[in-house]
């Protein structure tokens, strides 16, 4: 559906560290969001990652729109900014899962891995709700031993959003 | 969460959703709005009457989404599902999506292309014009059963709507003597509108799609609110993107039915706030700053004074020319207390690669995860729950005044004021 991500994949058991590897990052990706420290969630990117999110309409015929479509780090790090201190939206909890992380390559040059995802959200007078069922297509590039993304395309499902998305992905 | 996942204060649940509401107009006129008109369900039903399928012209369409003989796309006209397809001849065509037989909803892809639409349930057939073609079985089986003889496959198409393209936009109505879409839209809107669309090929980026728990009305109110526009978006207001003394306007037709909300974007971004205004405006930040300033770029690509003009065309289209990022925004009222609103965001044919992507970057403003659309999505959101839950039962709406139509200045709400003098003539209120 992405680009560059239909690919044969490695046999599972030949990569099981670099999955866990992966699984880690998700899990160190997600504590950040969750915990609300939006301003470290570009430190999670390369200088010059591709960060979009679309719906899966769009992505399955190739339509290049972004709900979010971020160019570089920078253009990341405006996004954290504006959400964690100017714009205005209601307060809530978000919480994100992440699963079914498959490496579809496993090259040094080229780690690519795709992950479903669900992210929840609960507003201070609602019940919590599935905001968004999606995949992850991420791309890594390791520095200084640490994997960091190089691109990270979030598909989602739930074509319908329910009123916006504030946070992201 | 959607609307229907309310928790506290669920549509239904407040006395004042229940108290009998005489429906009338509170006597200050135009500078007072009644909170039943977003709440109230019989006001919703005449409404869908006498608007979205009375003396109307909807959007239903962008014929660049329907390029080839059989292309088609799911749509609504206010609330009801219909399908716009592409004939043979190239001609466009709207109808109900509803099988003129046993009532189903027989298109259920989003868009695609067929080379007729086939009921699943009765397989019954119509062609690219909604006209019947085949009903398996017509006369029987062994000469029992079948249609009775004066069944006749012209007087069971699908019901079809009457259609209007200007500029490869596709409209549609309910109504079969309306005016020329030209005449409908007026001298005022025609002028912007023609800057996005006349002489120019669309090319569709993709889908954005939200439920927005608001009356639909409150969409038209944002967009012809500049004066929010200069205090809740603090985006707007640092990067003097529409800023209280700028170059700018907020122009209505002569029905006040539609309008366009228009601004020159200042050169010297920011830095152009004077003393006095920055203390009003509470969303100025001093400390705010792009790391990539790509995003508020603006290539002079129009001839026209403004570099942003936000349409709202009466009753269920917007049209978006933030800087360089474009897109239509399609209103489907929901109830009450709900609207969907689907976006469709576009470039055009002979844009360069570079271009495209920087129109893309530019989206990052607009649309439900957008720096100006998230707060607008919030702020319609935190109304109609005031307005619902609320035994307080009327807003006001005095700023400039009781003048009704274009305004030149931002801190105005003549345009929303121009608005409900002619839904108040349409909805006999
Ligand atoms: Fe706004």
């Amino acid at each position: 559906m992405i680009p560059g991500y239909d690919l044969t994949p490695p046999d599972p058991k030949a990569v099981r560290e670099l999955r866990l590897e992966i699984e880690e990052f998700h899990a160190a990706y997600c504590w950040t969001l969750d915990r609300g420290a939006i301003e470290k969630w570009p430190d999670f990117f390369t200088d010059d990652a591709l960060y979009r999110i679309t719906g899966r309409e769009n992505a399955e015929v190739a339509l290049p729109v972004g709900l979010v479509y971020a160019e570089g780090k920078a253009m990341i790090r405006d996004r954290a900014f504006a959400i964690a201190r100017t714009q205005m939206f209601a307060p809530r909890y978000m919480q994100h899962f992440v699963s079914n992380v498959r490496v579809v390559a496993a090259q040094e040059s080229a780690i690519k891995a795709q992950s479903n995802y669900l992210l929840l959200q609960t507003l201070m007078e609602g019940p919590t709700t599935i905001h968004q069922s999606g995949r992850y297509y991420d791309s890594f590039a390791r520095q200084g031993g640490r994997l960091l993304l190089s691109e990270r395309q979030c598909v989602y499902d739930t074509l319908i959003i329910p009123n916006d998305l504030i946070y992201p992905v | 969460m959607y609307s229907v996942d309310t928790v506290i204060g669920h549509p239904g649940s407040s006395p004042k959703e229940r108290q009998e509401i005489q429906l009338k107009w509170p006597q200050e006129g135009l500078t007072a709005v009644p909170d039943w008109i977003y709440t109230n369900p019989d006001i919703y039903s005449r409404e869908v009457e006498r608007i979205f399928h009375g003396r109307t012209w909807n959007f239903v369409a962008l014929a660049a989404e329907i390029r080839s003989p059989g292309d088609f796309k799911r749509s609504y006209v206010g609330p009801t599902p219909i399908v716009v397809a592409r004939n043979t001849d190239g001609s466009i065509h709207v109808f109900e999506n509803r099988c003129a037989h046993r009532g189903a909803e027989f298109c259920r892809d989003l868009r695609g292309n067929v080379k007729e639409f086939v009921c699943p349930y009765h397989q019954w057939s119509y062609d690219l014009c909604g006209n019947l073609r085949g009903v398996p079985f017509k006369r029987g089986l062994k000469k029992e059963g079948g249609m009775p003889k004066d069944f006749h496959n012209e007087d069971h198409g699908l019901r079809r709507l009457n259609v209007a393209i200007l500029h490869g936009v596709v409209f549609a109505s309910f109504v079969a003597d309306m005016e020329p879409i030209e005449d409908y839209l007026g001298a005022e809107i025609l002028r912007d509108f023609e800057t996005v669309f006349k002489g120019r090929e669309l090319k569709i980026f993709g889908y954005y799609r939200n439920e927005l728990p608001a009356n639909w009305k409150l969409y038209h109110e944002n967009l012809k609110d500049p004066y929010h526009a200069t205090l809740l978006h603090s985006f707007l207001v640092n990067f003097g993107l529409l800023v209280a003394g700028n170059k700018s306007a907020m122009i209505a037709d002569k029905s006040g039915r539609h309008g366009t909300m228009a601004s020159a974007k200042g050169d010297d971004v920011g830095t152009n706030v004077d003393a006095s205004s920055r203390k009003e405006m509470r969303a100025f930040r001093d400390d705010m700053k792009l790391n990539d300033s790509r995003l508020l770029d603006y290539v002079r690509e129009f001839d026209s004074p403004w570099s942003v003009t936000m349409q709202t065309i009466w009753p269920n289209l917007i049209v978006q020319r933030e800087l360089n990022t474009l897109g239509i925004r399609h209103i489907v009222p929901n109830g009450p207390n709900s609207m969907i609103m689907i976006w469709t965001m576009f470039g055009y044919e002979g844009d360069s690669n570079e271009m495209t992507r920087h129109r893309l970057r530019q989206g990052n403003l607009m649309g439900p995860s957008g720096f100006l659309g998230l707060e607008d999505n919030e702020a319609m959101k935190f109304v109609q729950e005031g307005v619902r839950r609320s035994p307080t039962d009327k807003g006001v709406l005095k700023l400039g005044g009781d003048s009704e139509g274009t305004s030149a200045s931002l801190i105005s709400e003549s345009a929303i004021r121009a608005m409900y003098r002619h839904y108040r003539e349409v909805m006999g209120l």
